[in-house]
């Protein structure tokens, strides 16, 4: 069958401002929309600019607005899209490069202000540290996140203020903040707790639709919003 | 252009080029390069789990794990790497779980461990729980925890930065040139020591479990700065992908008790495999699934088979093979216990067939998977040059792109992400410590020329030319066709033929962008060469063995031959594209080769 994909387009070296350009391919119905993507830069046009590599939804690397909704290229199915025009534009929030290509740079420094990685200065026995399965199952939800910023850049208050840290870095707080083993909860709840920390969310829900792992943010969220008010990780 | 200087430049930012830059930056100053954000590189999509003989389980010792290795390489391996390996492991293992790696736990809080094709119990035959694992995305939670780690220790990073050039200087490494992606700005990095850690190339083939991204790039730069790579013949194609697409469900799948099964409802690796099964290693299981197919015995007749993991079907055969848990009940299966060991196999079926692999078989076919070739490197991850071994001073590779080696003719489960963190490890020791005690060469005027002219040869926009991709499925194509599971002298020189003339062709691409920000068309173009080097080298290798040894299966060589064959394949690729074999001898410890049987 024959799709239509109109896709919003800059070049950054020739365009003052974004464009919309539709292209006409043949598609199955199981196609990814990152299949009709690389079959129109592979085919029809080579300038087309876009991130990918795993191809089935691990990297992270494809997150783009399709139809209006933040989702991983990849993983997104022709057939679940309904019979129209497939629109494909960048992430919003994040400065526009070329195509769908967005900086990413600003997404990745809050993920590294939130202290993202284990503390624990105690000596490590000689064999594993022990952790039963519920502490374990505790955080596993959070330890999913493929760092695709389809949440955060999904997110009213992200839009307004690019300086909160947004939805993902608090996940990926979280993922240490409840861990057994980890020793630094408390240094990641002051962060968080600071102007643009977990008070800038207004639980508008939209990451947890994003979120192509499926990750309940909001509740990850509200976890941490709660060990902040409790001062207890109970 | 722009230029840097460390002591020690990474190129690569999966498993291996984190875990070198983790322990290259405790001494030197330390730069990891890579074309992807780290946590997009392709270690992220490991599955199944790392293996150690941690024992948690049931008795398991590295000794078992190293000659499990060896059989699983058709003793092709090298067997002091081997066992360098195996004994690191343990502490290897133990070492990420410090780091924070959230492992699946057993019910006393240890690290949980699933059987894998090919891992034994060397006493009884029966599979062993060796693979260390969380859930099904063991390689994600490396790759994070590293990445991690290297936020934690400061470590430079240069993202999305391409390397097209290795810097040699009087026969020294002295660097790597490098474009910017958001830029096209090139950049020359000066240093003491190179760390070549890029990955697989797993995308010269039709059907593959590797990502958009591994196209061998550190090879082939390589193989173009003279270096030679070693046993490219031997590439591994996974028993289970997805039925066209070759997403990879993992042997894990089989380890918790999923069985393949034919077009005629039977279970038929009993009867390639007896004492295994299902767990034999990962080339004996392809083959057979092959040769069921080409018998007409796919399901419905078409080129598939099933692999089942319903719970009904798991507790079927594992009561007629008599399995145990480690307390000695019977290994029965739930739906939720399935549910949350592989809950991202389900949901890949879910998205990508629409199918619930609770209540359906998965319709699987192998997928090219994993290179067990690659630049030749010693177990310090020195790369070595000849016959002799002889060290390129400066020059290091380690993981997927190196080969130590430790895969021989074919690599068991579980053992890439151990080579990673063991020979990453190494690789970044011995790096950091060459790299200090080394005074910096200055660099030639001319230093990113080489690069660049293979940028302008491409840029030659507008003009009649081809696509880049028609030559890039043209290639894949043929290599799936003649150069896969089984191969023939005949099937090779075609393929061989079509190479040179896709070569030639290659001359003469059409590119639409012009750009400099983000010409990804152009960097794909130029990948797509790399890819061609490296099936040109692989097929000439593959054409040249004349025997049938772990992946590399020739009809018309069916027999292994240690008296001709035990020995590593040296591959020069030269200008003119013409390719020079030569051999290097297997290094054999303990264990003398034997028949190997499942
Ligand atoms: C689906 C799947 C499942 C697997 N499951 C398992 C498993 O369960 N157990 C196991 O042991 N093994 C498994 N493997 C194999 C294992 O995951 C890989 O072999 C391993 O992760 C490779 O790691 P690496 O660090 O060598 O390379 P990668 O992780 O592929 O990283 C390569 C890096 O090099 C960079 N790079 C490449 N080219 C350039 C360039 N020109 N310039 C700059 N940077 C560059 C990339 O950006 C990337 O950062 C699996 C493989 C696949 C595909
Ligand atoms: S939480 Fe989900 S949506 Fe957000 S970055 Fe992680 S994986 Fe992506
Ligand atoms: S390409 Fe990796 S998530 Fe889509």
């Amino acid at each position: 069958m024959e799709v239509k994909v109109k896709i919003l387009r800059f070049n950054p070296e020739a365009d003052k401002r974004p464009h919309y350009q539709t292209f006409c391919v043949d598609a199955e119905p199981t196609d990814r929309v990152l299949d009709l993507l690389e079959k129109i830069k592979g085919y029809q046009d080579g300038s087309l600019a876009f991130r990918r590599s795993c191809a089935h939804g691990i990297c992270g690397s494809d997150a783009m607005r399709i139809n209006g909704m933040n989702r991983l290229a990849c993983k997104t199915l022709v057939k679940d899209l309904g019979r129209g025009t497939i629109v494909v534009e960048p992430l919003l929030g994040l400065p526009l490069i070329k195509d769908l290509i967005v900086d990413m740079d600003p997404f990745f420094e809050h993920y590294e202000s939130v202290m993202p990685y284990l503390v624990n200065d105690e000596p490590p026995p000689l064999k594993e540290r022990l952790q039963s399965p519920e502490e374990r199952a505790r955080f596993d939800d959070t330890t999913k996140c493929i760092l695709c910023a389809a949440c955060t850049t999904a997110c009213p208050s992200f839009w307004s203020n690019g300086r909160y840290v947004g939805p993902a870095a608090i996940v990926n707080a979280h993922r240490f903040i409840f861990d057994s083993r980890d020793r630094a909860a408390a240094e990641r709840l002051r962060i968080l707790s600071n102007q643009f920390g977990v008070y800038r969310c207004h639980t508008i829900f939209n990451c947890t639709l994003a979120c192509p792992r499926e990750i309940q943010i909001t509740k990850a969220i509200g976890e941490v919003k709660k060990a902040i008010a409790t001062g207890s990780l109970e | 252009m722009r230029v840097h200087q460390f002591d020690v430049v990474v190129v690569g930012a999966g498993g291996a080029g984190l875990m070198a830059a983790l322990y290259a930056s405790k001494k030197a100053t330390t730069a990891v390069v890579s074309k992807l954000y780290p946590s997009r590189s392709h270690t992220g999509t490991a599955q199944g789990g790392i293996g150690a003989a941690l024992g948690n389980l049931e008795e398991d010792h590295p000794e078992w794990h190293a000659f499990d290795t060896v059989k699983g390489s058709d003793y092709l391996g090298d067997q002091d790497a081997i066992e360098f390996m195996c004994s690191e492991a343990v502490r290897a293992v133990y070492e990420l779980e410090h780091m924070g790696l959230p492992f699946s736990r057993t019910p006393d809080g240890r690290i949980d461990q699933r059987p894998f094709g090919g891992h034994t119990n060397n006493i009884t035959g029966k599979p062993v729980r060796r693979s260390c694992y969380a859930a099904d995305r063991t390689g994600h939670m490396i790759l994070q925890t590293l990445y991690q780690q290297c936020i934690k220790n400061n470590v430079t990073f240069f993202n999305e930065f391409q390397v097209l050039d290795l810097i040699l200087v009087n026969g020294v490494a002295q660097g790597i040139v490098a474009i910017e992606l958001a830029t096209g700005e090139i950049h020359v990095f000066h240093a003491n020591a190179v760390i070549l850690a890029t990955g697989g190339h797993g995308r010269i083939w039709k059907i593959t479990s590797n990502a958009y991204a591994m196209t061998g790039d550190g090879i082939a730069i390589a193989l173009r700065r003279g270096i030679p790579a070693e046993d490219m013949e031997f590439f591994q194609f996974h028993p289970t992908g997805i039925y066209k697409l070759g997403i990879l469900i993992t042997e894990g799948v089989r380890g918790e008790g999923g069985v393949l099964i034919n077009g005629q409802g039977e279970r038929f690796m009993e009867r390639y495999a007896p004492r295994v099964k299902d767990l034999a290693s990962r080339d004996v299981v392809s083959r057979a699934m092959y040769l069921e197919l080409r018998e007409g015995r796919g399901v419905d007749g078409k080129d598939y088979l099933h692999l089942d993991v319903r719970p009904e079907t798991v507790n079927k055969f594992a009561a007629l093979d008599g399995r145990t848990r480690p307390d000695g009940s019977p290994y029965r299966v739930t739906t939720e216990e399935l549910l949350a060991k592989l809950p991202d196999i389900i949901d890949f079926c879910r998205t990508y067939l629409g199918i619930d692999p609770i209540q359906q078989p998965i319709p699987v076919q192998p997928t090219a998977h994993y290179a067990m070739g690659g630049i030749p490197t010693n177990r310090f991850g020195e790369v070595v040059i000849d016959e002799k071994n002889r060290v390129l001073p400066g020059l290091y590779a380690a993981g997927e792109t190196a080969c130590v080696s430790v895969h021989g003719a074919n690599r068991l489960g579980t053992n890439s992400l151990l080579d990673l963190i063991v020979f990453g490890k190494y690789a970044g020791l011995s790096a950091a410590e060459y790299a200090c005690q080394t005074q910096f060469q200055t660099l030639p005027k001319d230093v990113a020329d080489f690069a660049l002219e293979q940028l302008d040869s491409l840029r030659r926009c507008k003009g009649e030319g081809e696509r880049a991709s028609t030559i890039a499925e043209e290639m894949r194509e043929v290599m799936m066709e003649h150069v896969g599971v089984f191969r023939t002298a005949e099937g090779m020189e075609q393929a061989l033929k079509k190479l040179r003339e896709l070569k030639e062709r290659y001359r003469n691409l059409k590119l639409d962008d012009c750009g400099k920000v983000f010409n990804t068309e152009l960097l794909n173009a130029w990948e797509l060469g790399n890819l061609l080097d490296l099936a040109l080298v692989t097929t000439a290798s593959a054409l040249a063995r004349k025997e049938s040894r772990g992946a590399h299966a020739r009809e018309d060589y069916p027999k292994r031959d240690d008296k001709n064959w035990l020995k590593h394949t040296l591959a020069w690729l030269k200008e003119n594209g013409e390719v020079k074999l030569r051999y290097k001898p297997v290094v054999i410890t303990k264990y003398p080769p034997k028949e190997r049987s499942y």
